[in-house]
């Protein structure tokens, strides 16, 4: 018997390959009777091409094997033939749901590496973003998530608020979603002036629309039976897994890289980590919930001490001069051709930087050779390590539950196979 | 002012039978619900409530392959994934369109190197190219109305 589901051009497995792949921790009683199954790459509920190998005893699982690859892009391996600003647009494309993040973790790599410090406004306008990102993120997290368990209303909503958050992206870097607009050394340029406003206007209408999400959910019978009990992971499990952001804080471990270790000026702030108790599919979806409200605090601090001033440092060899500049200095003018050919270097070494991406540790570790190209670039993306503990949570679930589960680890597979 | 005062009593009203199936064509539209990258997500908005493409009678994706007519390559095509594509393709019945949405299905993108097919139209016809890295969704919608455009233009025996 082979997996029928597959062409001949795609993996063809057999039953002893797959039971191989699978491994045989469950007891088999009746081997017979079991059915293989390949759910994915083309399936609604994996979000994204992830494809799962299914040993099923009735509708329960008995095992799960995970098949990943299927959108590799060789992110790593481009970004090192090209030089430090120019890999940044790489890193956008690997949480698609969150660029400001990913940018936000290499760049503070880079400063890491060249041992800069950025000014007070370009990081706290960074800070703003980066949790603009998150609230955003955990949106479409609730809307396919919602959507997996047939609650069809919660996506219209949350895409109506996504599409507010992607209006203020684009109205400071010209992109909805690709943004790239943290640079080594500062931003782009600075935001404009209706970006304050805009933003006023976000954190007082939000609050109300969370209250609408909980309102259709918290409570809901339906929700409450889908997703209580349902993939639960106990917190020793959850560490020992390395499970990070939302789906270990479910579990009641309090640890956030924000609080814990923090970067980007983040211990100025006040803000709460919520915590579940439960570590099921309820538990993560609530701490979610939570970070959404908690996010909105930053940014009403943040704005409130916004400070003035530049947003790039003052320094040539690492930041392009402005371009009124170019006009009446020869010194501008060599700056801006050696930037822009060349690049800057970097000294020799090699860094690694964490930060709390919405999904979890989203963790940077940058190596330079001294010239003005990483000689090597890895990330550790959350959703890869937290995936990695899907086939223990859906051990005997049935696979309606499985597709609960999926969502609620809240994965992206650019981020998984980059 | 209805059709049924053009009609007169005579209640028939002749027509080009092309035109009509493919104006039931162009405004009863399967998209595959085929997402593989970033651009999926702006075609997931593409179906909410901003920008809500049931306007264009788009509004139901369907995941299965055999249910739909139009797929719309959201997203950059690795390897591996490559002969899945051309599969799910091939498992669509006739007539079927596939729209090219964003640089990376287009061209590769910026992705110019091992992993990735360099432009989905390696693989299956592509009738329509949307530019963009993502692409906005009304610049998808500009997408889907210009292989309306082309859906009118064609004969009956172009797919018999």
């Amino acid at each position: 018997m082979t997996l029928t589901t597959q062409s001949d051009t795609i993996q063809e497995l057999t039953v002893e390959e797959i039971r191989a792949k699978l491994g045989t921790k469950m007891p088999i009683e009746d081997p017979e009777e079991h059915m293989l199954l390949s759910m994915g790459p083309q399936h609604p509920s994996t979000h994204g091409v992830l494809r799962l190998l299914l040993e099923l005893d009735g509708e329960r699982i008995v095992n799960l094997a995970n098949d990943i690859g299927f959108l590799h892009t060789g992110i790593e391996k481009t970004m090192e033939s090209k030089t430090y600003t120019k890999a940044l647009v790489m890193t956008d494309r690997m949480d698609y749901l969150a660029p400001m993040s990913n940018n936000y973790g290499y760049i503070l790599a880079v400063e890491k590496l060249l041992d800069v410090e950025v000014t007070p406004r370009a990081e706290t306008i960074r800070l703003i973003l980066v949790e603009l990102a998150r609230i955003s993120s955990h949106l479409v997290w609730l809307a396919t998530h919602a959507l997996d368990i047939a609650a069809m209303s919660v996506f219209l909503y949350c895409f109506r608020e996504r599409e507010y958050i992607l209006d203020l992206f684009e109205m400071v870097a010209g992109q909805r979603m690709m943004v790239s607009y943290f640079r080594p050394g500062g931003l782009w340029r600075d935001v404009p002036e209706e970006f304050e406003p805009a933003v006023r206007k976000f954190l007082d209408f939000m609050p109300s629309r969370i209250a609408d999400y909980e309102a259709l959910l918290k409570n809901n019978p339906i929700w409450l039976a889908r997703t209580k009990g349902v993939g639960t992971i106990s917190a020793d499990d959850a560490i020992a897994w390395g499970l990070s952001g939302a789906s270990l804080r479910g579990s009641g471990v309090d640890w956030d890289i924000r609080k814990t270790m923090p970067y980007g000026g983040y211990e100025k702030y006040e803000f709460d980590v919520p915590v579940g108790t439960d570590g099921d599919v309820y538990a993560r979806y609530r701490c979610r919930m939570q970070e959404m409200s908690e996010s909105l605090r930053i940014i009403r601090q943040a704005l409130d001490k916004l400070p003035k001033g530049a947003v790039n440092i003052d320094d040539r060899k690492i930041v392009p001069p402005p371009r009124a500049e170019l006009g009446r200095s020869m010194e501008a003018v060599i700056h801006h051709f050696k930037l822009w050919t060349e690049g800057f270097s970097a000294p020799a070494g090699y860094v690694y930087q964490a930060i709390e991406s919405p999904r979890g540790e989203f963790g940077c570790y940058l190596r330079g050779n001294g010239g003005p190209k990483p000689a090597r670039v890895h990330f550790r993306t959350p959703s890869y390590v937290n995936l990695a503990c899907l086939p223990m949570l859906s051990k005997g679930v049935f696979v309606a539950d499985l597709v609960a589960i999926i969502g609620s680890i809240d994965i992206v597979l650019g981020e998984i196979d980059r | 002012m209805g059709v049924e005062q053009k009609l007169g009593n005579m209640g028939v009203v002749t027509h080009r039978l092309e035109d009509l199936v493919n104006w039931g064509r162009t405004n009863a539209m399967w998209p595959m619900l085929f997402g593989l990258a970033c651009c999926a997500i702006e075609m997931m908005d593409m179906q909410a409530a901003t920008h809500d493409g049931s306007r264009f009678g788009m509004e139901l994706m369907r995941p299965s392959p055999r249910q739909a007519d139009l797929m719309i390559v959201a997203g950059r095509v690795s390897r591996k994934m490559a002969p899945v594509l051309r599969r799910l393709y091939d498992q669509m019945p006739d007539p079927k369109w596939v729209i090219a949405m964003g640089d990376c299905a287009s061209c590769g993108g910026i992705f110019n190197n091992y992993a990735i097919v360099q432009g989905v139209d390696e693989i299956v016809p592509v009738d329509v190219y949307v530019a963009g890295c993502p692409p906005r969704p009304e610049a998808l919608i500009d997408g889907i109305m210009t292989l309306h455009e082309k859906i009118r233009g064609e004969k009956l025996t172009d797919w018999a």
